[in-house]
């Protein structure tokens, strides 16, 4: 009997079960792809003894070593030289940057050891081999014997990769500062400390430390002793794990997955709990006499009930069954999607094995709470009650009819709009299921959109210069003069970046103060309206989150401890407040900021724009300036920005999106399917009256559309309401996620929604000619 | 449609059923439903089948208001062949022609007694009001209430009603009264009665109670899917005086 009534309504059966199944797949793809980049990442960490505290300086002696050694709580001291430079790649028309480091005769051991994926380690004896990134060697085909060439020392040298490697500090691999990953054009390089220490002045010296920290080791206290050992030799304000570039994007992503991995599939398991009790209430109605017979022939409520508990419990283990397997396959995407992010020396899926086991017990539960709705009204029924035909449907004057709105419709839409609001529950229900399903669709393209308003604020409203090049060491202004006879080069910004840290009360945060040239237009400072907001007199504006952090509004004094130079400190009032997307912006207007730092006219960099058709011999000289320690340009970034959106963003989208026209499917399919069951004898009727297949079927499917139309703007409000809720969880030092869903976003939803619906209609509709005209000449309903 | 004048010229009849069979296919076995049936009905006239269950009246009022094609021989309506028509051609024919009473009314719980008819006249050419058509079965005063809140007789007046209102040619009850009590039943027939003088409406109604024969022109006793006789009454009774 209970495969009987499973195989009579498969179809609402299959489409509750591939319900179950998204929510499954859902749950198990990210919660695998989630265990398996914490497992890959501890081990990775702990196997190649990724650091817990990190510093740089400008120079210290290796006599130093040993005093950090002796910090209580240092389990470990690795020094080495680390300095960005301008790399040329073969084939690529744009400088590279490449963080080159120093590394020892062993780098396989120590802190932060190498993986070496390729080819093998530098020959203590060579001057120029290197080990390459194996990311940055793949992205731009470079293979151990290839060569590249640096500027070190002033001169130009050219470099052998003898290998390629993977480090925990660069499981992320963004250029200081960066969001995103651009690995053509960033790169790490590792090379021979007694080459890179004296090319970089730092021969007996460093410029760079991890720590490892012993066991109960109090961090903050480490951090602090390691500040005031490094103050002298120009440290830049020791930092931990969690500020670790690489550690933080990998955990703020972790994070977001954890937080998807439960909320999703929560929603697919309540839509399907819902659809189980829509499904089997139904089912009971069309077989009161059955249960009344099998009741009075002494079978008890118990094993009535078992058999509906056990029609929702093969539904949902067919759910399983289809989503475990999709799940596993949906894992193994986006742990694949995962590879080209983040860079572990293996990546593979992995499952808890508890995990199954865990899944088939809520959703039994979850089965179990579907039924038990049905379940008890089966079992409530006295068997002489139930063999009796079911009451007619009773049907009153309602508000709407006392409105007088119904009279001003045709009969086929009163029948339509009574039937809505005869069961107001059932209906609001519906809507608020399909509207779930919309939402979802609009949250999944969310971070499309959000991102796409973050490239246009920042790449058409903040940083509007072609090419932007960073010095190793700040200049004299008269650089820009230079600069700007430079081929093709029309407009020249200087600008001074330090790093500092700003204190207000006892909150602090280190940042890097820009200087900004007054009406300058190749990098401004604009809110999220792109207003401009520039600094003035003698004051500083903070970007909002920054000002959040300090607890500081437009009109406080700060304080700046400038950690460069002279490392002059300095009372400064905030004159503005600007509501940036990126990072934590401090502005203070040039010359202020030279007077302050008491240094004559510097820069630490330029922007350019330049004419198109002078690009390539541009590029080419910039890379031959030594002073130049880092190249980006603007085109090359946006593109490189916009493939990795598309890689990651899209799919994750895309697949939400199916998973969000499933529940329509399923919603609408089942909804249209019991409409069918209780309306087919009055359907039928209609038809031996005259009327036509279409005309029945836009009586049955209308019912469907118009809750399908009212989920659409609830649905699309829903989705902007999880966004806005959204926004705060992407409310990061280094980036924030603008409130905004596009046009097509609205469209893709609604569109989407609508022809899943469509679809089910379609379906629907072709059972309407199968219907029984005979039949109702006879039968009672 | 396909037309033949020569042979409903020639009856002046308004439905001419020639030699018509029915057989339906129950898994390996053939149920024999009609078997060679030939009959004419005329205008105005009023048709009461008679015949045990099973014994084929129901396919052949299904034949006629064309929701049921024979397997053998031919129906036409005026020059239309219903036998060869298509599905969409049935549904025409039944919207413009045939009125349908169902024993168990049928009516549509969402809609009021008037919003009930009304469905009909909607998709009708040449209807009678809803009230209008209220009126003739006496239920204009209840127009506005739904089926739930009216009586079985009520509820199949209504379906009366929704039945004439488009004017039909013909008009096909299915054991009109089956479900209803005497009184009640009563006042149906004298409602498809009144429908039947005043509008000219062929009227064909299927019973098991013979006593419902004697308000009719013609009954035609069916059994074993065979017309075992007709019997042309000379007077028609009124619905009051008959009894059973």
């Amino acid at each position: 009997m209970l495969l009987r009534d499973l195989w009579r309504l498969r179809g609402q059966v299959l489409a509750a079960a591939v319900v179950v199944a998204c929510g499954i797949a859902a749950l198990v793809a990210m919660y695998s792809t989630y265990y398996s980049l914490i497992r890959t990442r501890n081990s990775y960490y702990a196997d190649y003894r990724f650091a817990d505290v990190f510093a740089q300086l400008k120079r210290a002696p290796q006599s130093l070593v040993e005093e950090i050694q002796r910090i209580p709580g240092v389990a470990q001291v690795a020094v080495r030289a680390v300095r960005s430079v301008v790399l040329e790649v073969p084939g690529l028309a744009e400088p590279a940057t490449a963080r080159l480091i120093s590394i020892c005769e062993r780098p396989e051991r120590g802190l932060n050891a190498l993986v070496v994926m390729r080819g093998r380690v530098p020959n203590p004896a060579a001057d120029d081999e290197v080990l390459a990134s194996d990311t940055f060697a793949r992205a731009n085909g470079l293979n151990p014997g290839d060569r590249v060439a640096a500027i070190l020392n002033g001169r130009w040298q050219s470099l052998r990769l003898v290998g390629t490697a993977l480090s925990p500090e660069y499981v992320y691999e963004v250029a200081p500062g960066g969001l995103f990953p651009d690995n053509r054009r960033f790169g790490v390089l590792w090379m021979n400390g007694d080459v890179l220490e004296p090319a970089f002045g730092l021969k007996g010296a460093f410029n760079d430390v991890s720590l490892a920290l012993a066991p109960g080791a109090n961090t903050a206290d480490v951090v602090a002793r390691l500040d005031r050992l490094l103050r002298v030799y120009g440290g830049l304000s020791a930092y931990t794990r969690s500020d670790q570039a690489s550690d933080r994007f990998l955990t703020d992503e972790l994070g977001e997955i954890q937080v998807m991995a439960s909320a999703i599939p929560l929603l697919f398991l309540a839509v399907a709990v819902f659809l189980l009790y829509v499904i089997l209430s139904r089912l009971v109605q069309m077989q009161r006499a059955d249960i009344a017979l099998l009741k009075a022939f002494g079978h008890s409520d118990l094993s009535v009930g078992t058999h509906y508990i056990g029609f929702a419990a093969a539904t949902v283990a067919s759910g399983l069954a289809l989503g475990l397997p999709l799940g596993v396959y949906l894992g193994k995407v986006f742990v694949g999607v995962y590879r080209g992010y983040f860079h572990f020396p293996q990546l593979h899926w992995m499952m808890p094995a508890s995990l199954p086991v865990a899944l088939a017990f809520a959703t039994f539960l979850a089965a179990a709470l579907g039924a038990l709705g049905a379940v008890r009204s089966a079992v409530a029924l006295a068997p002489a009650e139930a063999m009796r035909p079911e009451a007619p449907a009773r049907f009153r004057a309602g508000v709407i009819d006392r409105v007088g709105l119904v009279r001003c419709l045709a009969p086929a839409m009163r029948m339509l709009i009574r039937n809505v609001t005869r069961r107001p529950i059932k209906a609001v229900l519906s809507v608020f299921t399909i509207s779930l399903a919309i939402a979802l669709m609009v949250v999944g393209r969310f971070p499309v959109d959000a991102v796409n308003t973050l490239l246009r604020w920042q790449f058409d409203g903040v940083q509007r210069a072609d090419v932007a090049a960073v010095f190793s060491e700040p200049r004299s202004a008269s650089v820009l003069a230079e600069t700007a006879r430079l081929p093709g080069v029309v407009e020249v910004q200087g600008f001074r970046a330090v790093p500092a840290w700003i204190r207000a009360l006892y909150r602090s945060k280190r940042v890097e103060i820009v200087s900004t040239t007054p009406h300058g237009e190749l990098r401004r400072v604009i809110d999220q309206e792109f207003r401009r907001i520039d600094p003035h007199d003698d004051g500083i504006v903070l970007g909002q989150k920054l000002a959040q952090l300090l607890a500081v509004k437009a009109g406080d004094l700060i304080t700046v401890d400038v950690l460069e130079g002279t490392r002059p400190s300095f009372q400064v009032r905030v004159t503005g407040i600007v509501d940036e997307l990126l990072g934590l912006g401090a502005y203070m207007e040039h010359t202020t900021l030279s007077r302050r730092l008491m240094e004559a006219d510097t820069v630490s960099g330029v922007y350019l724009r330049a004419d198109p058709a002078q690009w390539e011999p541009l590029l080419a000289e910039l890379k031959h300036i030594p002073a130049v320690a880092g190249v980006s340009s603007r085109g090359a970034l946006l593109a490189s920005i916009k493939e990795t959106m598309d890689r990651s963003f899209i799919t994750f989208s895309a697949i939400l999106t199916l998973f969000a026209a499933a529940i329509v499917v399923g919603m609408v399919y089942n909804s249209m399917r019991v409409a069918l069951s209780e309306r087919g004898h009055e359907l039928a009727s209609l038809r031996v009256l005259g009327f036509t297949e279409r005309e029945i079927a836009f009586i049955l499917l209308g019912e469907q559309a118009l809750v399908a139309l009212a989920a659409l703007p609830v649905g699309l409000l829903i989705g902007y309401a999880i966004c806005a809720l959204l926004v705060p969880l992407f409310d990061r030092e280094n980036f924030r996620l603008p409130l905004t869903v596009s046009p097509q976003t609205l469209l893709v939803a609604g569109s989407a929604a609508l022809a899943s619906a469509a679809v089910c209609g379609m379906i629907v509709a072709r059972r309407l000619k199968a219907l029984d005209l005979i039949a109702v000449l006879k039968t009672r309903e | 449609m396909a037309t033949n004048p020569d042979e409903t010229a020639e009856s002046g009849g308004v439905f001419h059923l020639h030699d018509v069979s029915k057989t339906y296919h129950v898994g390996e076995v053939d149920i024999p439903a009609l078997r060679s049936v030939s009959l004419d009905l005329y205008p105005r006239e009023f048709v009461v089948l008679l015949g045990a269950s099973g014994s084929g009246k129901s396919t052949l009022l299904n034949i006629l208001g064309g929701l049921d094609r024979p397997t053998s021989g031919k129906v036409f309506y005026l020059d239309h062949d219903l036998t060869a028509a298509s599905s969409a051609a049935l549904t025409q024919f039944r919207r413009e022609h045939v009125g349908f009473v169902f024993q168990f009314y049928n009516l549509i719980p969402s809609l009021t007694a008037l919003e009930n008819v009304a469905l009909v006249t909607e998709i009708a050419t040449k209807p009678l009001t809803p009230l209008e058509a209220l009126t003739r079965v006496g239920l204009a005063d209840r127009q506005h209430h739904f089926p739930s809140q009216l009586s079985g007789g009520e509820q199949q007046r209504v379906a009366i009603a929704r039945a004439i209102a488009k004017r039909p040619d013909v008009l096909l009850c299915d054991e009109p009264t089956g479900a209803l009590d005497y009184a009640t039943g009563k006042l149906v027939l004298e409602a498809l009665e009144d429908v039947n003088r005043e509008l000219g409406t062929i009227t064909v109604v299927i019973t098991h109670n013979v006593a419902i024969a004697g308000m009719a022109d013609r009954v035609i006793r069916i059994g074993s899917g065979r017309i075992i006789e007709i019997t042309t009454n000379s007077t028609r009774m009124r619905p009051g005086d008959l009894s059973w």
